[in-house]
């Protein structure tokens, strides 16, 4: 190999990096239209309320200050361009290295603001959606003394999802870890039983759950079933969840206990540990850990499902919002049972991302 | 009689024979250590020795009494052959206690306060008495091997298998392995070890066993395999380990 000439090479002398004005210039244009269009629905928004005899100067301050919040977009702008002055004046005295240093954080900043400028311009175009039809969108959706009027009722009944999902949740634990131990049973023995659970596990999974609901539900006491046609129709439901989502966390405790590697097992068989005991004291244990996000994932599922019940005419928060806003003609009642389910859900959301990132710190670590 | 005797041995994976064909006896009390390249079967032989595999042919008889084929309560045998493995294979969610007590309370009925106060013994025994709370992670491989060692030992096996026990530990941590297995010798515990620490087998072994090919290929005391191999392979084996520094 020959020896690099340092001349030749490569150059020593540090490359001109590019002007950065034209983009600053684009962030300064991007944000001040999203500040006119943010005024401008404000104003929307003060005439809707004036007509609505809701303006004040409460109102009035309030709105002027979140007029004014859109205008710290032109900070990033501001320091975008001073960089982009220094940058063009160490280029006019040849001081490369001062000039791609202030290229660089004049780009930054720009991006910056337009980074926030499509977040401010998003915020107040769904605002704006709400206004729509001189209000009609928001008002249909969010008619505030609609909401406090309906909420008693509305969050008692919802009550009724969280006792039916609470209730579930501890059945299906049971359920899916007998359905996912049938199907590992070992032998030709087990062999009947292990078909039998495939068989339940493909069906449930590849039934919609409110189909479920419905069959059995409605079906088994139209079919006059003994015992189960006594059952009222919330504990119906809950059967039906129950047998749905069973198979879901069946494959999700199955892919935990096959998580654990095979020299788990050899090692507790070459005690003299038996298959059920090596279940019950070595794997189950070590799966259980690794499989709680996921179980937590179709959980947060089936809290959203519980929703469902409602066709087979059980009261919960979505079937009573449901009356009050057919009786009203007006669906706020059901954005207040959407909220409440996000006000579970969220939190469990974020746990499960939380516990998520541990995991993989922990199998990284 | 001899106490474990292998016949014939021959065990397939599909197509793939990987014994073909082991005899091997291993008398009380002695130290027999299996010796050959990865992959010529020693592992596979500790494996079916203690029922982890089943044979495809041949048959192992310990104290006489045939331990392979239909009807051996493979529990109830495990109880006599311990086997400890490479990567130790100790249960992450357990203390070191608890991993020494699972078998000796779950397997054989013995109450909780006399299992423990027997593995407090043997944890003494390998110098593990402080880590006895601790979790395996929270060990050094060593630590770990000297662990699963006393986990075998905790059911009082009659043979223990030792499935290349140090090849997973550094360098400097394969001492303190070595010395309890040493210690173990003197006292007389039969063993059957596949290991490629050559210089230990050369002095705690009674007999060495090259593997070659899925079959026995030379036998005799360590003196004679190292000293003076009769058969090509085992001289050709052995001079590689040489050239790497391991003999």
């Amino acid at each position: 190999m020959n020896p690099i000439d340092p001349k030749q090479g490569r150059s020593s002398a540090p490359s001109i990096p590019k002007d950065p004005t034209s983009l600053v210039l684009w962030a300064l244009a991007v944000c001040a239209l999203v500040v006119l269009l943010a005024w401008s629905v404000l104003l929307n928004l003060y005439r809707i309320l004036e007509r609505n005899h809701l303006a004040g100067v409460g109102v009035e301050v309030l709105l002027v200050l979140v007029g004014l919040l859109p205008l710290l977009l032109l900070v990033p702008v501001w320091r975008g361009l001073r960089n982009a002055g220094q940058a063009r004046a160490a280029l006019a005295v040849k001081d490369l290295i001062t000039t791609r240093v202030k290229a660089t954080e004049a780009r930054e900043w720009a991006q910056y603001a337009i980074g926030y400028g499509a977040a401010v311009l998003l915020v107040f175009l769904s605002v704006q959606f709400l206004l729509a039809n001189d209000g009609a969108v928001g008002s249909t959706f969010f008619r505030l003394e609609l909401i406090r009027d309906s909420f008693g009722l509305v969050l008692g009944a919802f009550w009724k999802n969280v006792w039916m999902f609470c209730v579930a949740e501890v059945l299906i634990l049971v359920w899916g870890l007998v359905i996912a131990v049938a199907r590992m049973i070992p032998g030709r023995a087990g062999q009947p039983i292990r078909f039998l659970a495939t068989v339940y596990t493909d069906a449930f999974r590849g039934l919609p759950t409110i189909i479920s609901i419905y069959l059995i539900a409605l079906g088994l006491p139209l079919a006059n079933v003994p015992v189960v046609r006594d059952w009222r129709p919330e504990w119906l439901a809950i059967l039906a969840l129950t047998m749905s989502y069973g198979a879901y966390v069946a494959e999700v405790y199955r892919a935990g206990l096959d998580s654990i590697h095979p020299s788990q097992w050899s090692a507790a068989r070459s005690l003299g540990l038996s298959f059920s005991q090596t279940l019950r004291f070595v794997i189950i244990p070590q799966a259980v850990r690794r499989i709680i996000p996921p179980l937590l994932n179709d959980f947060i599922a089936l809290q959203k499902d519980t929703a469902l019940v409602n066709v087979v005419g059980v009261i919960d928060g979505f079937n009573q919002a449901k009356i009050i806003a057919s009786n009203k003609f007006n669906l706020s009642a059901v954005t207040t049972v959407a909220i409440l389910f996000m006000i579970i859900t969220i939190p469990q959301t974020r746990l499960v991302d939380r516990l998520l990132e541990q995991e993989k710190r922990r199998t990284r670590g | 009689m001899s106490f474990l005797e292998i016949r014939d041995v021959h065990k397939r994976y599909g197509e793939l024979e990987v014994l073909k064909g082991i005899n091997l006896k291993v008398e009380q009390h002695q130290v027999v250590c299996l010796i050959g390249a990865s992959g010529c079967g020693k592992s596979t032989l500790l494996r079916c020795i203690n029922g982890l595999e089943a044979i495809s042919g041949g048959e192992i008889r310990l104290e006489g009494d045939r331990i392979t084929g239909p009807g051996v309560d493979l529990d109830r045998l495990r109880r006599k052959v311990g086997i400890v493995f490479q990567s130790f294979n100790l249960f992450p969610h357990m203390t070191v206690l608890q991993n020494v007590t699972l078998a000796p309370i779950q397997v054989l009925g013995i109450p909780r306060a006399e299992a423990e106060a027997r593995a407090m013994e043997l944890l003494r025994r390998i110098g593990l008495e402080a880590k006895a709370k601790a979790y395996p992670d929270q060990l050094s491989g060593g630590q770990q091997q000297r662990v699963a060692i006393a986990r075998a030992l905790a059911m009082d096996p009659q043979l223990l298998l030792l499935d290349e026990i140090t090849s997973a530990l550094d360098p400097e941590l394969v001492s303190e392995v070595l010395n309890l297995l040493r210690e173990l010798a003197a006292e007389g515990m039969t063993m059957l070890l596949a290991t490629h620490e050559m210089s230990f087998a050369r002095e705690v072994a009674s007999k060495v066993c090259f593997l070659y090919q899925g079959v026995v290929h030379e036998e005799g005391p360590p003196e004679q395999i190292f000293g003076d191999p009769q058969q090509e392979r085992t001289r050709a084996f052995l001079s590689k380990i040489i050239e790497a520094g391991r003999l």
